[in-house]
């Protein structure tokens, strides 16, 4: 009887020190997360300048942004573009790199550190430092296209080629992509990869039949990661383009940003943000879903 | 024991063909190495040149610089462009707010992320699991989501302008990190807070004196992306600040092209600067970085 009461009381102590210790994230939770996706939510359906009362105009800021809003229209092409172009680059491009830095040689830690750099840089800095390396007169890229007698784009002061050059930088910072995969790769038993060589298994089929079915959770860990991080690319609109040249790198949180803080249509821009994250979260449960069709679980 | 029955010249001949394989598959493996090695060099090359042609630039005259067709290399390097951009540039006063900015949340994480594990990690209530789920989803929540509600909220206490903004979510755990400071937590005895207990510690005495001084490697892997990522940070201090002499290096680089005179060699010597912490905390600290990354990566 007393040994029951005492593990209870002990029990409870144990319980409110764990509430304590919980203490700060539940607050930072309900004041960063909570309150501001909420009150986000609601000023959508308002029409607010931060300085006056919002008001409230129903679904007036939704039935803009679908019917009459062609910056609207310009900011989820832009952002849908890029999404499609640099998701593929990440994720094969990184693949293929974490694949070549796999290889057990001597000195591969070297070359591990150099195509890792460009990930760790701040995106002002590899922004500015991209804006001059892709100069049409001068810049390196065009200099050597003309060695080889191509006159090369306008980059990102051509309206067809401003987008694609900002997915192109994605090619750069690949290594950050290449390390995740890389440690997925060490994780997988070497004993497969024995067991497959006395099988008689080429390269080719341990890559297709070993490697690549037991990397698909990593994958899709990727996958994931890169898609939100792609419908949210901003840095590269702000410092190169700022959403020129003709709206064509106009992307959506770039909008968000000259609605809510340049031009201060608080209700407006709340709707952008709602759309974008509903848009982020859709995207992320139809990969979830879809991945239960090709992701390999060992248990 | 057929062995015994095999002639010795024939066993010889076996020794000799495997010998011939061995050395065959050496000399393989020693051209497959040759060509990755080849590979890899001119493939780092390559990835290099948007740096070294900062450097390049950073180097040239002013009259140099746009030179047509471009030089590699400038005819004698400049090296006093670096101070012309340090006396051109409040270049000092951004990575001093940089600094400041990472240090404070730095501290911010390293206090608040310990006790939030290790509720996580050590105590058993009602809710706990439903807790950390919602807490590994505020991983995926996109932080433009919060900007309009926590400028309206901070400008009504009048903290726009001030680093407050910034500073003080820092202090509430990051995501990321309580989910690897619990795992590696979690990975620790309890045979210890057990005997900790007996000898009548409290649980707070068990989290310092215990626990802490053990997760000392994940700690480093706190610090290291902390500064990381609050170097880097563009939108959260482009919004919440408004004084141009407040804004952290981040910040004030994207302005350079608005805001003074373009001269490119100069730009690139300052951008080169402000990389130049990242440069230094990368050398040092890689394990740290891979580490965190591949334990996220993995179990993620």
């Amino acid at each position: 009887m007393i040994k029951k009461y005492m593990l209870s009381k002990r029990e409870k102590s144990a319980a409110i020190d764990g509430y304590i210790a919980l203490s700060p994230w539940v607050v930072g939770f309900l004041f960063f997360y909570g309150f501001p996706m909420i009150m986000t939510f609601y000023l959508s359906f308002t029409q607010w300048t931060l300085v006056d009362e919002a008001q409230w105009i129903g679904l007036e800021n939704y039935v803009r942004m679908f019917t009459r809003d062609p910056v609207f229209v310009s900011a989820a092409k832009a952002t849908g573009l890029f999404v499609l172009y640099s998701l593929p680059i990440k994720l094969i491009l990184g693949l293929l790199l974490a694949l070549l830095l796999n290889l057990k040689i001597p000195g591969m830690d070297y070359f591990r550190t150099i195509f890792f750099l460009p990930a760790v840089i701040s995106g002002v800095a590899v922004s500015l430092m991209w804006i001059w390396f892709l100069q049409p007169d001068t810049g390196v890229v065009n200099t050597i296209l003309r060695y080889v007698n191509i006159e090369g784009p306008g980059w990102f002061w051509d309206v067809d080629w401003a987008l694609p050059s900002i997915a192109i930088m994605s090619i750069w910072k690949v290594g950050g992509a290449a390390i995740i995969y890389l440690a997925g790769l060490q994780n997988i038993p070497a004993h497969l990869y024995e067991a497959a060589e006395i099988d008689g298994a080429n390269k080719w089929q341990q890559f297709w039949k070993i490697t690549l079915p037991l990397l698909t959770p990593t994958l899709l860990f990727q996958l994931i990661i890169e898609m939100i991080d792609s419908f949210r690319i901003f840095t590269e609109a702000f410092v190169i383009t700022e959403g020129g040249p003709l709206n064509s790198t106009y992307f959506f949180l770039f909008y968000f940003y000259e609605e809510a803080f340049n031009n201060f249509n608080m209700g407006y821009a709340s709707a952008l943000a709602t759309f974008l994250l509903v848009i982020i979260f859709t995207s992320t449960a139809l990969v979830k879903w879809w991945s239960t069709k090709w992701v390999y679980y060992e248990n | 024991m057929k062995i015994n029955t095999i002639p010795a010249k024939r066993l010889l001949e076996i020794e000799r063909l495997h010998l011939e394989r061995l050395s065959l598959q050496k000399k393989r493996k020693y051209v497959r190495n040759v060509f990755v090695y080849f590979f890899m060099i001119v493939l780092s090359a390559i990835f290099m040149l948007p740096i070294f042609w900062m450097l390049s630039t950073s180097l040239k005259l002013s009259a140099e610089i746009f030179a047509f067709p471009m030089e590699w290399l400038p005819d004698k390097a400049q090296w006093e462009n670096y101070t012309t951009a340090f006396s051109k540039y409040p270049l000092w006063q951004f990575m001093g707010n940089s600094a400041y900015l990472v240090v404070v949340s730095t501290i911010g994480q390293l206090i608040s992320v310990p006790l939030i594990a290790y509720g996580f990690a050590r105590f058993e209530f009602p809710g706990k699991n439903i807790l950390f789920l919602v807490m590994l989803s505020t991983l995926m929540i996109p932080s433009h989501i919060k900007y309009i509600p926590l400028y309206w909220a901070f400008d009504k206490i009048g903290l726009i302008g001030t680093y407050w903004p910034i500073i003080l979510p820092e202090f509430f755990g990051h995501p990321f990190f309580i989910f690897l400071m619990t795992q590696y937590m979690r990975s620790i005895p309890k045979e210890l807070d057990e005997a900790a207990r007996l000898d009548g510690a409290n649980s707070w005495q068990i989290l310092l004196r215990i626990i802490l001084p053990l997760c000392k490697p994940v700690l480093a892997v706190i610090v290291v992306f902390s500064f990381l990522w609050n170097w880097n940070e563009f939108m959260a201090p482009l919004i919440f600040l408004d004084d141009f002499g407040e804004y952290p290096i981040s910040v004030g680089l994207a302005f350079f092209q608005s805001r003074y005179s373009v001269e490119w060699n100069l730009f690139m010597a300052a951008t080169l600067v402000s990389i130049v912490p990242i440069l230094v905390l990368y050398f040092f600290a890689q394990r740290h970085l891979i580490g965190g990354l591949s334990a996220i990566g993995v179990k993620g």
